[in-house]
Protein backbone atom coordinates (compact mmCIF):
# COMPACT_ATOMS: atom_id res chain seq x y z
CA UNK A 1 0.00 0.00 0.00
CA UNK A 2 1.50 3.79 -0.59
CA UNK A 3 2.73 5.83 1.90
CA UNK A 4 0.94 8.56 2.51
CA UNK A 5 3.86 11.35 3.45
CA UNK A 6 3.60 15.40 4.41
CA UNK A 7 5.79 18.47 3.23
CA UNK A 8 8.34 17.63 5.31
CA UNK A 9 9.14 14.16 4.27
CA UNK A 10 8.98 14.88 0.71
CA UNK A 11 12.42 17.31 1.46
CA UNK A 12 13.62 14.51 3.04
CA UNK A 13 13.12 11.87 -0.03
CA UNK A 14 14.22 13.97 -2.47
CA UNK A 15 18.14 14.41 -0.97
CA UNK A 16 17.37 10.48 -1.67
CA UNK A 17 16.83 11.29 -5.37
CA UNK A 18 13.30 10.32 -4.87
CA UNK A 19 11.24 11.07 -8.15
CA UNK A 20 8.90 13.32 -8.07
CA UNK A 21 5.76 12.80 -10.26
CA UNK A 22 2.86 15.18 -10.71
CA UNK A 23 -0.44 13.01 -11.94
CA UNK A 24 -2.63 16.13 -13.08
CA UNK A 25 -2.89 16.97 -17.04
CA UNK A 26 -0.10 18.67 -19.14
CA UNK A 27 -1.51 22.24 -18.94
CA UNK A 28 -1.57 21.98 -14.88
CA UNK A 29 1.42 21.04 -14.91
CA UNK A 30 3.36 23.59 -17.22
CA UNK A 31 1.17 25.86 -15.28
CA UNK A 32 2.93 25.34 -11.75
CA UNK A 33 4.74 22.00 -10.96
CA UNK A 34 7.30 21.08 -7.88
CA UNK A 35 10.61 21.41 -8.57
CA UNK A 36 12.60 18.66 -10.43
CA UNK A 37 8.88 17.10 -11.08
CA UNK A 38 8.19 15.03 -14.39
CA UNK A 39 4.43 14.99 -15.61
CA UNK A 40 2.67 11.86 -16.01
CA UNK A 41 -1.10 12.29 -16.08
CA UNK A 42 -3.06 9.73 -14.23
CA UNK A 43 -5.04 9.12 -17.03
CA UNK A 44 -1.61 8.33 -19.06
CA UNK A 45 -0.06 6.62 -16.35
CA UNK A 46 0.68 2.83 -17.68
CA UNK A 47 3.22 0.40 -18.28
CA UNK A 48 4.68 2.46 -21.01
CA UNK A 49 4.47 5.95 -19.58
CA UNK A 50 5.64 4.31 -16.28
CA UNK A 51 8.70 3.80 -18.23
CA UNK A 52 9.91 6.99 -17.77
CA UNK A 53 10.49 6.01 -13.67
CA UNK A 54 13.61 3.98 -12.35
CA UNK A 55 12.08 1.35 -10.63
CA UNK A 56 15.29 1.40 -8.14
CA UNK A 57 14.26 5.32 -7.00
CA UNK A 58 11.71 6.33 -4.67
CA UNK A 59 8.18 7.96 -6.31
CA UNK A 60 6.46 10.80 -4.77
CA UNK A 61 3.22 11.52 -6.52
CA UNK A 62 1.19 14.26 -6.02
CA UNK A 63 -1.75 16.34 -7.15
CA UNK A 64 -3.00 19.48 -6.45
CA UNK A 65 -4.19 18.85 -2.92
CA UNK A 66 -6.58 16.58 -1.30
CA UNK A 67 -9.11 16.26 -3.64
CA UNK B 1 -6.03 11.71 -7.67
CA UNK B 2 -2.67 10.91 -5.98
CA UNK B 3 -3.78 8.09 -4.36
CA UNK B 4 -5.14 5.96 -7.47
CA UNK B 5 -1.75 7.39 -9.23
CA UNK B 6 0.11 5.80 -6.19
CA UNK B 7 -1.53 2.84 -5.94
CA UNK B 8 -1.34 2.00 -10.05
CA UNK B 9 2.25 2.64 -9.55
CA UNK B 10 2.57 -0.29 -7.29
CA UNK B 11 0.21 -1.79 -9.38
CA UNK B 12 3.13 -1.70 -11.87
CA UNK B 13 5.67 -3.17 -9.75
CA UNK B 14 7.22 -0.19 -8.44
CA UNK B 15 8.38 -1.06 -5.22
CA UNK B 16 8.76 2.45 -2.72
CA UNK B 17 5.48 4.78 -3.76
CA UNK B 18 4.63 7.30 -1.63
CA UNK B 19 2.21 9.90 -1.85
CA UNK B 20 1.69 13.28 -1.11
CA UNK B 21 -2.16 13.98 -1.09
CA UNK B 22 -1.89 17.50 0.23
CA UNK B 23 -0.08 18.43 -2.78
CA UNK B 24 1.37 21.31 -4.65
CA UNK B 25 -1.59 24.19 -2.97
CA UNK B 26 0.37 22.95 0.38
CA UNK B 27 3.78 23.27 -1.03
CA UNK B 28 3.07 26.82 -2.49
CA UNK B 29 1.47 27.93 0.83
CA UNK B 30 4.19 27.20 2.71
CA UNK B 31 6.64 29.20 0.90
CA UNK B 32 8.68 26.88 -0.57
CA UNK B 33 9.80 26.51 -5.03
CA UNK B 34 7.42 26.53 -7.36
CA UNK B 35 8.58 26.09 -11.14
CA UNK B 36 6.36 26.35 -14.40
CA UNK B 37 4.96 29.38 -15.84
CA UNK B 38 3.13 30.66 -12.48
CA UNK B 39 7.05 30.17 -11.21
CA UNK B 40 7.92 31.23 -8.07
CA UNK B 41 8.89 34.79 -9.46
CA UNK B 42 4.82 35.51 -9.71
CA UNK B 43 4.12 35.28 -6.70
CA UNK B 44 4.10 37.20 -3.11
CA UNK B 45 6.81 35.23 -1.39
CA UNK B 46 9.24 36.56 -3.78
CA UNK B 47 8.50 40.13 -3.13
CA UNK B 48 7.67 40.29 0.28
CA UNK B 49 9.87 41.79 2.85
CA UNK B 50 11.14 39.48 5.24
CA UNK B 51 13.12 42.27 7.27
CA UNK B 52 9.57 43.48 9.16
CA UNK B 53 9.49 44.52 12.58
CA UNK B 54 7.73 41.98 15.23
CA UNK B 55 7.32 41.41 18.96
CA UNK B 56 5.55 39.73 21.41
CA UNK B 57 2.42 40.36 23.18
CA UNK B 58 3.93 41.02 26.36
CA UNK B 59 6.70 43.88 25.63
CA UNK B 60 5.56 46.77 25.75
CA UNK B 61 4.40 49.69 23.48
CA UNK B 62 7.27 52.36 24.91
CA UNK B 63 9.61 50.05 23.73
CA UNK B 64 8.25 48.55 20.66
CA UNK B 65 7.38 52.30 19.39
CA UNK B 66 10.56 53.09 19.69
CA UNK B 67 11.88 50.10 17.63
CA UNK B 68 9.50 50.79 14.87
CA UNK B 69 10.05 54.34 14.77
CA UNK B 70 14.10 53.76 14.51
CA UNK B 71 13.52 51.23 11.71
CA UNK B 72 11.36 53.56 9.61
CA UNK B 73 8.19 51.26 9.62
CA UNK B 74 4.75 52.28 10.41
CA UNK B 75 3.72 48.61 11.70
CA UNK B 76 4.48 45.44 13.71
CA UNK B 77 3.61 42.09 14.00
CA UNK B 78 2.74 40.53 16.93
CA UNK B 79 3.70 37.02 17.49
CA UNK B 80 4.17 34.02 19.65
CA UNK B 81 7.53 32.20 20.25
CA UNK B 82 7.03 30.32 17.08
CA UNK B 83 6.73 33.16 15.15
CA UNK B 84 2.94 32.67 14.88
CA UNK B 85 0.76 35.94 13.97
CA UNK B 86 -1.60 37.31 16.67
CA UNK B 87 -2.53 40.03 15.72
CA UNK B 88 -0.49 43.28 14.29
CA UNK B 89 -0.09 47.68 15.31
CA UNK B 90 -0.87 49.65 12.96
CA UNK B 91 -0.27 53.32 12.98
CA UNK B 92 -2.76 54.37 15.52
CA UNK B 93 -1.19 52.21 17.92
CA UNK B 94 1.83 53.01 17.22
CA UNK B 95 1.03 56.52 17.82
CA UNK B 96 -0.60 56.30 21.24
CA UNK B 97 1.65 57.91 23.90
CA UNK B 98 0.72 56.19 26.93
CA UNK B 99 2.24 52.34 27.93
CA UNK B 100 0.37 49.51 28.04
CA UNK B 101 1.32 45.95 26.40
CA UNK B 102 1.48 45.11 22.88
CA UNK B 103 -1.27 42.85 23.86
CA UNK B 104 -3.83 45.81 24.94
CA UNK B 105 -3.09 48.01 21.78
CA UNK B 106 -2.84 45.62 18.93
CA UNK B 107 -5.80 44.13 16.31
CA UNK B 108 -6.06 40.67 16.78
CA UNK B 109 -6.26 38.73 13.88
CA UNK B 110 -4.89 40.58 11.22
CA UNK B 111 -5.80 39.63 6.90
CA UNK B 112 -3.14 37.63 5.42
CA UNK B 113 -2.44 36.26 2.55
CA UNK B 114 -0.07 33.04 1.54
CA UNK B 115 3.78 33.40 -0.33
CA UNK B 116 1.57 30.95 -3.14
CA UNK B 117 -0.90 34.13 -3.99
CA UNK B 118 -0.05 35.39 -7.07
CA UNK B 119 1.33 38.63 -7.36
CA UNK B 120 -1.62 40.51 -9.75
CA UNK B 121 -4.09 38.75 -7.16
CA UNK B 122 -2.43 40.89 -4.16
CA UNK B 123 -2.43 43.97 -6.07
CA UNK B 124 -6.32 43.67 -6.85
CA UNK B 125 -7.05 42.95 -3.09
CA UNK B 126 -4.76 45.42 -1.72
CA UNK B 127 -6.18 48.04 -4.19
CA UNK B 128 -10.16 46.65 -3.70
CA UNK B 129 -9.74 47.58 0.17
CA UNK B 130 -7.30 50.30 0.04
CA UNK B 131 -4.55 49.10 2.14
CA UNK B 132 -0.77 49.80 1.77
CA UNK B 133 0.57 46.46 2.90
CA UNK B 134 -0.80 42.80 3.76
CA UNK B 135 0.97 40.49 5.78
CA UNK B 136 2.57 37.32 4.41
CA UNK B 137 2.34 34.00 6.44
CA UNK B 138 2.99 30.71 5.78
CA UNK B 139 0.19 27.57 5.72
CA UNK B 140 1.09 27.13 9.63
CA UNK B 141 0.79 30.85 10.40
CA UNK B 142 4.39 31.53 10.85
CA UNK B 143 5.24 35.27 9.77
CA UNK B 144 7.20 35.54 6.42
CA UNK B 145 6.75 39.04 5.93
CA UNK B 146 5.09 41.67 4.83
CA UNK B 147 4.09 42.31 0.93
CA UNK B 148 3.95 46.28 0.65
CA UNK B 149 1.52 47.76 -2.68
CA UNK B 150 4.07 50.05 -3.88
CA UNK B 151 6.16 46.82 -4.55
CA UNK B 152 4.11 44.38 -5.60
CA UNK B 153 2.94 47.15 -8.58
CA UNK B 154 6.09 48.25 -9.27
CA UNK B 155 7.69 44.18 -9.35
CA UNK B 156 9.33 43.18 -12.43
CA UNK B 157 6.98 39.72 -13.73
CA UNK B 158 8.85 37.77 -15.95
Amino acid sequence: MPTPIERDEVQRLQGQRAQLVEVLPEPEYADEHLPGAINIPLKTLDEQSAQRLERGRPVIVYCYDYQ
Amino acid sequence: MSPRAASRLEGLGFGEVYDYAAGKADWGSFGLPIEGERHSGTRVGAHARTEVPACGPHDRMTDVRERVRAAGWDTCFVTDEHGVVLGRLGRAALTREDDVSVEEAMTLGPSTVRPSLELDKAVERMRNQNLTSLPVTRSDGVLVGVIRREDAERAPIQ
